[in-house]
């Protein structure tokens, strides 16, 4: 278990009206979302559902997937790199249906070894992406 | 009881080849990039093969090498696709036993249900199809005395398919047997989790089709699966998998102005009313089964019936008989014929689990059993399994929501009919359903009222040819294992002829 809470990596509140980040990433995370900022450029998350790899948030390019109004924007992250030089912001999206079933739960994306799931883009390097939820107070 | 020996050891009905290259016009061809990956068995956690990692190159190379069939393929009679379907099916039941194995050892799963589910139905569903097309007829209307509009089918032509691994030969099938059967000739992508089996039945019958008709191009979905979904030389994209994937091939098929059947998924209610208990007789043990059907296939099944809906009055009753049940579930070497549930497909599923275990906890639900990884010794040790796990609290907590697609099944309770039908409906999903009860007046109306494609009504987790298995909501569109499949992978060509010799008056 890659543990996140101490040192994960809050977002940017996004959701009108909050204040309270509603979604993190895990230090395991940030360090593999620099290696796939390398090779990929800016990236995004879209929290899926349903089967297979249902449930798990999806990594892609930026503008790859297209969010729109059926969409949530859950938290902004400003990433940076390694020596603390900015790469730049990545979204966290969930559609809005979904999100009304996962609203009360605070989310931390994490990292787990793993055989790859849709197009999400970190499979190759052996890696998944993994939520880990708790109650948001 | 048969224990069937681990792949490559001594007496085991097969061995992997160490390395499995794509399968591309006949050939099997290395990838354009030289590159592969690891192919790890769930039962151990071990590696047991390298895998070709496709890129663009070699789905543009398998897709030259379909658009080369395609032309002679779809103009061959309904009869000769009918015979190699035939050919295909008898095939892999000829070598039914090794490709269980090799199912087995590629997702996991135990070997009872490859032997006596997941073959045999991919066998029937090609049977199936080979007897729908030679019965399909096109028709013709006549639309006056001297105009009559012929409706002719004809073949797509290049189809992409990207099959999920939960059950990676049988979905294969489903999915290519209609493809083929309609005249199509198809790139088909595998799930990077379970890419071995299906190479091992490319060996075993790719013989018995033309080169290029059925090519299989293994790889990661962003480096493989991507350009064959985005790409303007397949003619319609099928996808089973999830939502957010199936919204991004959604969007590519916009781009390009090409159909796709897409089946993704459910939360399906498994729906008792109190008078399954009024008996003790082969129908309220038939109900338990149905119960734990939620751990057929280690819950891995889009359909899996994960939210148990009870009737308040038998609420305890019943949970202390499929409790029970769900105790003697035998758990162990997926390749020992006594095992009923075997290794989650992969660590990252298995990750998945855990961290549903985690927040169903958390939101106060209550495990009546399982609830937690299981070890087992030996070679096992390092393999995925999960216990079965039962849940009790409520629909609005997240492990009644969400697909987990592990063995775990979360039980609210119901007071009337009413209440039973608003917790079914309330969900994103709508792909499958179970309904029991005596009263067949009840089921009936409570069969019409779910919103899913698949409402099993006194039975469950039923997959037969010619009962058409699809979505509602947010679980896709597109009913497979059905006849009307086939019109998904065909155009319907209307020939409008006129038999007069007058002008219409126009000029």
């Amino acid at each position: 278990m890659g543990d996140a809470a101490p040192q994960a990596l809050e977002s940017r509140p996004a959701v009108e009206g909050e204040r309270d980040s509603r979604v993190a990433l895990s230090p395991a995370a940030v360090r593999l979302l620099r290696t796939l900022w390398d090779i990929h450029g800016p990236l995004m998350f879209h929290q899926s559902g349903g089967c297979c790899d249902g449930s798990s948030p999806m990594c892609y390019p930026t503008g790859d997937f297209r969010s729109g109004d059926a969409d949530v924007l859950l938290g902004v992250f400003d990433l940076d790199d390694d020596a603390g030089s900015r790469l730049g912001e990545l979204e966290f999206w969930m559609s809005r249906e979904q999100f009304e079933y996962w609203r009360h739960t605070h989310l931390t994306v994490d990292v787990v070894d793993g055989r790859g799931s849709g197009f999400s883009v970190e499979a190759p390097e052996g890696k998944r992406f993994l939520i880990r939820s708790r109650l948001m107070g | 009881m048969t224990v069937y020996a681990n792949p490559g050891t001594d007496g085991s009905l097969l061995s992997f080849d160490s390395r499995y290259d794509h399968y591309i016009g006949g050939e099997w061809t290395p990838p354009a990039k030289g590159r592969y990956f690891e192919n790890i068995t769930p039962v151990t956690g071990q590696v047991f093969c390298e895998i070709a990692r496709g890129t663009a190159e070699d789905i543009e190379a398998a897709l030259d090498a379909a658009h080369a069939a395609a032309p002679a393929w779809g103009k061959t009679s309904p009869a000769e696709r009918a015979a190699v379907l035939l050919r295909i099916a008898e095939r892999m039941e000829e070598n039914l036993e090794r490709l269980a194995v090799a199912e087995s050892w590629d997702n996991g799963k135990a070997v009872r249900e490859t032997l006596g589910a997941d073959l045999p139905l991919a066998v029937d569903h090609l049977r199936y199809y080979a007897g729908a097309i030679r019965a399909q007829e096109g028709r013709l209307s006549q639309i006056d005395e001297d105009t009559v509009a012929y409706h002719f089918h004809e073949p797509l032509g290049v189809v992409g398919q990207i099959i999920p691994w939960n059950f990676p030969l049988l979905m294969a099938i489903w999915k290519l047997a209609p493809a083929l059967a309609g005249g199509n000739a198809v790139v088909l992508k595998p799930a990077e989790q379970t890419p071995a089996s299906i190479m091992v039945l490319m060996q075993l019958v790719g013989d018995l089709l033309p080169a290029g008709v059925l090519n299989v191009v293994n790889g990661f979905g962003a480096e493989a699966g991507k350009p064959l979904a985005s790409n303007k030389r397949i003619s319609k994209i099928a996808f089973t998998g999830e939502t957010t994937t199936g919204r991004l091939i959604m969007q590519y098929a916009s781009e390009n102005l090409i159909p796709i059947t897409l089946e993704l998924g459910g939360k399906s209610p498994n729906i008792f009313f109190e008078d399954v208990m009024a008996q003790d007789d082969a129908y309220w043990d038939k109900a338990q089964e149905g119960f734990t059907m939620f751990a057929l296939n280690q819950g891995e099944v889009c359909t899996c019936p994960s939210r148990a809906l009870i009737q308040e009055s038998i609420a305890d009753d019943f949970l202390d008989a499929v409790v029970e049940r769900t105790k003697r579930i035998k758990q162990g070497n997926p390749l020992d014929t006594e095992t009923m549930m075997g290794a989650q497909a992969s660590n990252d599923q298995l990750e998945k689990i855990m961290s549903y275990l985690d927040i169903g906890r958390q939101e106060g639900a209550e495990v009546l059993t399982g609830g937690g990884r299981l070890e087992l010794e030996g070679d096992l040790a390092g393999g995925y399994y999960v216990q079965p796990t039962i849940f009790r609290g409520g629909n609005s907590m997240r492990v009644f929501q969400e697909e987990i697609f592990g063995p775990v099944v979360s039980v609210a309770t119901f007071g009337d009919y009413a209440e039973a039908m608003g917790i079914a409906n309330d969900t994103l999903y709508g792909l499958g359903a179970g309904v029991w009860s005596r009263d067949g007046n009840v089921a009936y109306r409570a069969g019409r009222e779910i919103q899913a494609g698949r409402v099993w009504v006194n039975n469950y987790h039923s997959y037969p040819a010619h009962a058409a298995f699809g979505g509602y909501k947010s679980s896709g569109f597109g009913r497979e294992t059905h006849l009307m499949m086939l019109d998904h992978y065909q155009q319907t060509k209307n020939l409008l002829v006129s038999y007069s010799e007058d002008a219409q008056g126009f000029f």
